[in-house]
């Protein structure tokens, strides 16, 4: 049954889906690695929910023109203004109050929202009798969308992706470092707008299929999955419109291949499945990395601090320092020092005497920045260079083993 | 030799620690993979006024934070007046970096001052008309009674310092640690703080003062504690701010003319 | 109108939609100003989740497994966007989107797989409430509040939503001077030994219970309004948290009154015969109360301090 969905050989409904759901995640994964890297995610949030009252009224007005409420450019145009309206709201409030932006996101997000239930309520009562495809665009539903409605996704999201890619150097600009794109001239607040209207025009185009609370899910997740696997941003933000429309084409497919499996959740959780596996697995940012070398880098602190205090002759207070000096062989059971460990200690201390001269030379300036009390000095200077220190520090020789 | 210090664990800078009002020994602290403070001990000196001084980014403020509880350090302890740092929060009073708090925070001047009563009002305790006029006679040691209904967003950068002075000394605690309280503040507010730094170390309470003018240390301060992640001299200022341990601590950042200039004002 | 008419039918969904709004507003003053406010937008998430999870652990739908459900649900959430902000180095935003639409999406997906018709769950339900609903039909009129047996017929929300304004205003007052330090000055709070980690973590769950117990009336969604838009406001009109406190209990309580009377009387004295939904209006309420202190409030503007040294 998944292969089927998969091989889009479920019929021409399901495949449209998936077909659209595909797009929709490559392009909110492309347009969201910007909105992230700025680090204002979150106001997708904002602007998703804001589109539910210009879902209504776009409605409201169509049906008064004795049109077809259901219209779905209508609807869609309805929700862009609406949209845009809160993201003017939200930024007039970060720009001209007191109030932080994240009280400003919630603001817009909730109070928008709540004026969609009312005007949701307001077309209950109007008696049209076709106002139930509304409600899917809260949580999105795929059942039963036609052919134009799949052309519409699939247009506004390629265009969307276009557009992106067209600016995508200022907006790259602008997210990793606002204030020199400024004195570069760049027109900052345009392009933190006009990356907020790709956001929209994302949000607009996914309302159909994941509806308007997930499709933040779309925006958000991809490009932090992709963050996990590449410190270039160009990289992230292929990575990320790559976990996107496979998260969005396998979602489809999983969707239509069993019933009772809504679309949009089924697709934000393969999305998040993928980030969780980025998380723990990804190679430099990932956890298991990062407690392993973790654990590393607290062992090598553990034991330099022990062999320094062992050379001075000083009383080792830190359980667990006696316990990795222990299993290193430095120190017998009962705490005294092995011939190795008396030998490493005295080398440790020898070279700490190094880096001390090291560090007040200015001849070896570049090299007295690299010191963090763990590294060897011997990956930083040459054997001349160490002996010529030596020489002037005097005392016994021959340490260097 | 080596064997019998470990097993016996004396050294000459132990001996120090039961009665010092912060003791700090082994601390490391880590953020990410590279040790901002690496194996750093400091015993300081009772009654002292002591600078920690050290090039930008060699953990001067991290090492006071770790010694305080506020960032986790990787190994070391630390002491105050020879029990743990958790039995002694009363004796400990803090003034924070100016830039640290949210300067649109919905509250007076008096107010901030107030919070330094906190331990003493417990949970629910009233404010009294005595701890109102403890707060207030604590903005007059800083010469800033009049501002005491201000909202501090209202306040200049050397007012705001003075009020965190304030609240410090609301605390009525014994170790005074103070995070580059000079940094960016006019001159008639460094006079003003110094004063009062100067006062408290004649009532014979401990000071210790993040400080990065080392042409005001000779003036400040009697005792200093060089670091550059790691320590590199402690003691009274005559004998651990030379220009040796200068040019340790600072190594080629510090421009040969200026150590010079401070060796010449050091005589 | 009568007392026959409006206690049955007013009277209680009106006191549920006061009491929620200031259970909200008082952690809410907290959460925006320690900039947190989206916290509330997560935990608003979540509570679907939890609930539903209670519901299939325990087959019913009542009360207690529910609150504990979506508390349950906050703590997880809040542990899980710690987790990954710290774990992944990622902004706190962005681990809150991935934390809350994936644990929203969990819980739309376990409510469409589970047979809930029987019962009264449903999404639209969980995202905006039904506040009409909550009606008191033993009631006769202002006499029936000494009638015991009258008494015993309350919506179960009413009693559910006192006690938890109960225990968030006993909250707020036990911990208000730690509450108070820590938001302002974390750093501080800590040397002189407030737990700050406890006491944002209890803050939290106090929010989440908060959110619950409000879910019933107003859903899940429009709960973050009434956590942010009346402390946001209130951050508008003075420079004083206890008066702030004060403005953010103001506006909650005007805006649910007048929300809920809006919504059930604005459409009939427009000539249209049926109520909006209250909550909804009380939402479009506290963001024009908002709007309002944003262009008029006496102190809208930032402080003029110098933001840095």
């Amino acid at each position: 049954m998944l292969w089927d969905a998969l091989t889009f050989q479920l019929g021409y409904n399901a495949t449209l889906v998936a077909i659209g759901a595909t797009l929709l995640g490559i392009s909110a994964g492309v347009t969201g690695t910007f909105l992230f890297l700025r680090k204002r995610a979150l106001v997708s949030d904002a602007i998703s929910h804001a589109t539910l009252p210009g879902v209504c009224l776009a409605f409201m007005a169509l049906v008064a023109l004795g049109g077809d409420g259901r219209n779905l450019i209508g609807l869609l145009a309805g929700s862009a203004v609406s949209a845009w309206i809160g993201l003017l709201c939200m930024n007039w409030l970060t720009r001209h109050t007191r109030l932080a932006e994240d009280a400003a996101i919630g603001a817009v997000l909730s109070v928008f929202f709540g004026l969609g239930i009312v005007l949701l309520t307001v077309i209950q009562t109007m008696g049209v009798g076709r106002q139930a495809g509304l409600e899917g665009f809260l949580l999105g539903s795929t059942a039963g969308m036609l052919w134009a409605d799949a052309l519409i996704i699939a247009i506004g999201g390629a265009a969307t992706l276009m557009l992106v890619m067209i600016i995508r150097r200022p907006m790259m600009m602008v997210a990793f470092d606002p204030e020199f794109a400024a004195a570069r001239g760049l027109p900052v607040h345009r392009i933190d707008l006009a990356m907020m209207g790709l956001v929209m025009a994302v949000t607009v185009v996914g309302l159909k299929i994941v509806g308007l609370i997930l499709i933040v899910a779309l925006l958000i997740i991809p490009p932090v999955t992709a963050r996990f696997w590449s410190e270039r941003s160009d990289r992230v933000v292929l990575l990320a419109g790559l976990a996107g429309g496979l998260a969005g084409y396998l979602g489809a497919a999983m969707s239509a291949s069993a019933p009772n499996l809504p679309t949009g959740p089924i697709i934000v959780l393969v999305s998040f499945g993928f980030f969780a596996l980025s998380l723990l697995l990804a190679p430099v940012r990932g956890v298991l990395a990062a407690i392993l070398r973790h654990l590393r880098f607290q062992r090598r602190v553990h034991i330099r601090q022990g062999l320094l205090a062992l050379a001075q002759g000083q009383k080792i207070y830190e359980p667990l320092t006696l316990r990795l000096l222990r299993r290193a062989g430095i120190v017998r059971a009962d705490g005294v020092a092995t011939e190795a460990g008396k030998a490493r200690a005295a080398k440790a201390l020898r070279d700490e005497k190094r880096w001390e001269l090291v560090r007040s030379d200015q001849a070896h300036e570049a090299t007295a920045a690299l010191y963090d009390g763990l590294r060897d000095i011997e990956t930083v200077l040459t054997r001349d260079q160490i002996a010529e220190i030596d020489r002037r520090i005097g005392g016994p020789q021959g340490v260097l083993t | 030799m080596l064997e019998l210090a470990a097993v016996q664990g004396v050294s000459v800078e132990d001996q120090g620690i039961d009665n010092s009002p912060l003791a700090i020994r082994g601390l490391t602290v880590s953020y990410g993979q590279k040790p901002a403070v690496f194996s750093v001990d400091m015993t300081v000196h009772p009654g002292a006024m002591t600078a920690i001084i050290g090039p930008n980014g060699a953990g001067k403020s991290t090492l006071l934070k770790a010694a305080l509880g506020i960032v986790p350090p990787l190994s070391g302890q630390v002491t105050v007046y020879g029990q743990p740092l958790g039995q002694q929060r009363a004796h400990i009073a803090y003034v924070p970096q100016r830039a640290s708090v949210d300067w649109d925070f919905p509250t007076r001047v008096i107010d901030v001052v107030l919070m330094g009563l906190s331990r003493e009002l417990g949970l629910l305790g009233r404010i009294r008309a005595r701890h109102m006029a403890r707060a207030l006679d604590c903005l007059h040691r800083v010469g800033m009674r009049d501002f005491a209904d201000r909202q501090i967003g209202q306040l200049s950068g050397g007012q705001q310092q003075r009020v965190f002075l304030a609240r410090a000394l609301a605390q009525g605690a014994d170790l005074y640690l103070l995070d580059e309280p000079f940094a960016g503040v006019d001159a008639a507010t460094e006079k003003a703080i110094i004063a009062v730094l100067k006062s408290l170390k004649e009532a014979g309470k401990t000071v210790v003062v993040v400080h990065h003018d080392l042409v005001t240390v000779t003036d400040y301060f009697d005792h200093v504690f060089l670091i550059n992640t790691r320590k590199v001299a402690e003691g009274p200022v005559a004998e651990a701010f030379t220009a040796e341990t200068l040019q340790a601590a600072y190594g080629g950042r510090l421009a040969t003319a200026q150590i010079d200039q401070i060796s010449r004002a050091l005589g | 109108m009568s007392g026959e008419e409006f206690v049955p039918l007013s009277l209680t969904p009106l006191l549920i939609g006061t009491f929620a709004a200031i259970a909200c507003a008082l952690p809410g003053n907290f959460l925006v100003l320690r900039k947190q406010a989206l916290i509330g937008d997560a935990i608003s998430h979540v509570v679907l989740p939890g609930i539903v999870v209670a519901f299939l652990l325990t087959g019913v739908i009542s009360t207690w497994p529910m609150m504990l459900g979506a508390a349950g649900a906050a703590v997880v959430a809040v542990v899980m966007i710690e987790a990954i902000r710290r774990l992944g180095q990622i902004e706190p935003g962005a681990a809150m989107g991935v934390v809350f639409t994936t644990m929203f999406a969990g819980g739309v997906l376990l409510l469409e797989q589970t047979d809930t018709s029987a019962v009264h769950l449903d999404v639209e339900h969980a995202l905006y409430g039904n506040l009409e609903s909550l009606i008191w039909l033993d009631a006769t009129g202002w006499s029936s509040l000494l009638d015991w047996e009258a008494l015993a017929g309350l919506p179960p929300e009413l009693p559910r939503i006192t006690l938890t304004l109960a225990g968030v205003i006993l909250f707020t007052w036990l911990f208000w001077r730690p509450l108070k330090i820590s938001t302002f000055d974390e750093g501080f709070a800590r040397t002189i030994g407030i737990r700050t980690g406890a006491l944002g973590m209890a803050l939290v769950i106090t929010a989440a219970i908060a959110a619950v117990a409000a879910f019933d009336a107003v859903g899940s969604i429009i709960v973050i309004a009434m956590f942010i838009c009346p402390p946001a406001a209130a951050r508008m009109m003075t420079n004083r948290l206890e008066t702030q406190i004060i403005w953010s209990v103001v506006f909650a309580i005007t805006s649910a009154v007048l929300g809920y009377v809006l919504a059930g009387y604005g459409p009939l004295w427009l000539g249209s015969g049926d109520a909006v939904s209250a909550a909804g209006m009380i939402a479009t309420i506290s963001g024009l109360i908002l709007a309002l202190a944003a262009v008029f409030g006496p102190c809208r503007t930032r402080a003029g301090a110098p933001s840095s040294a």
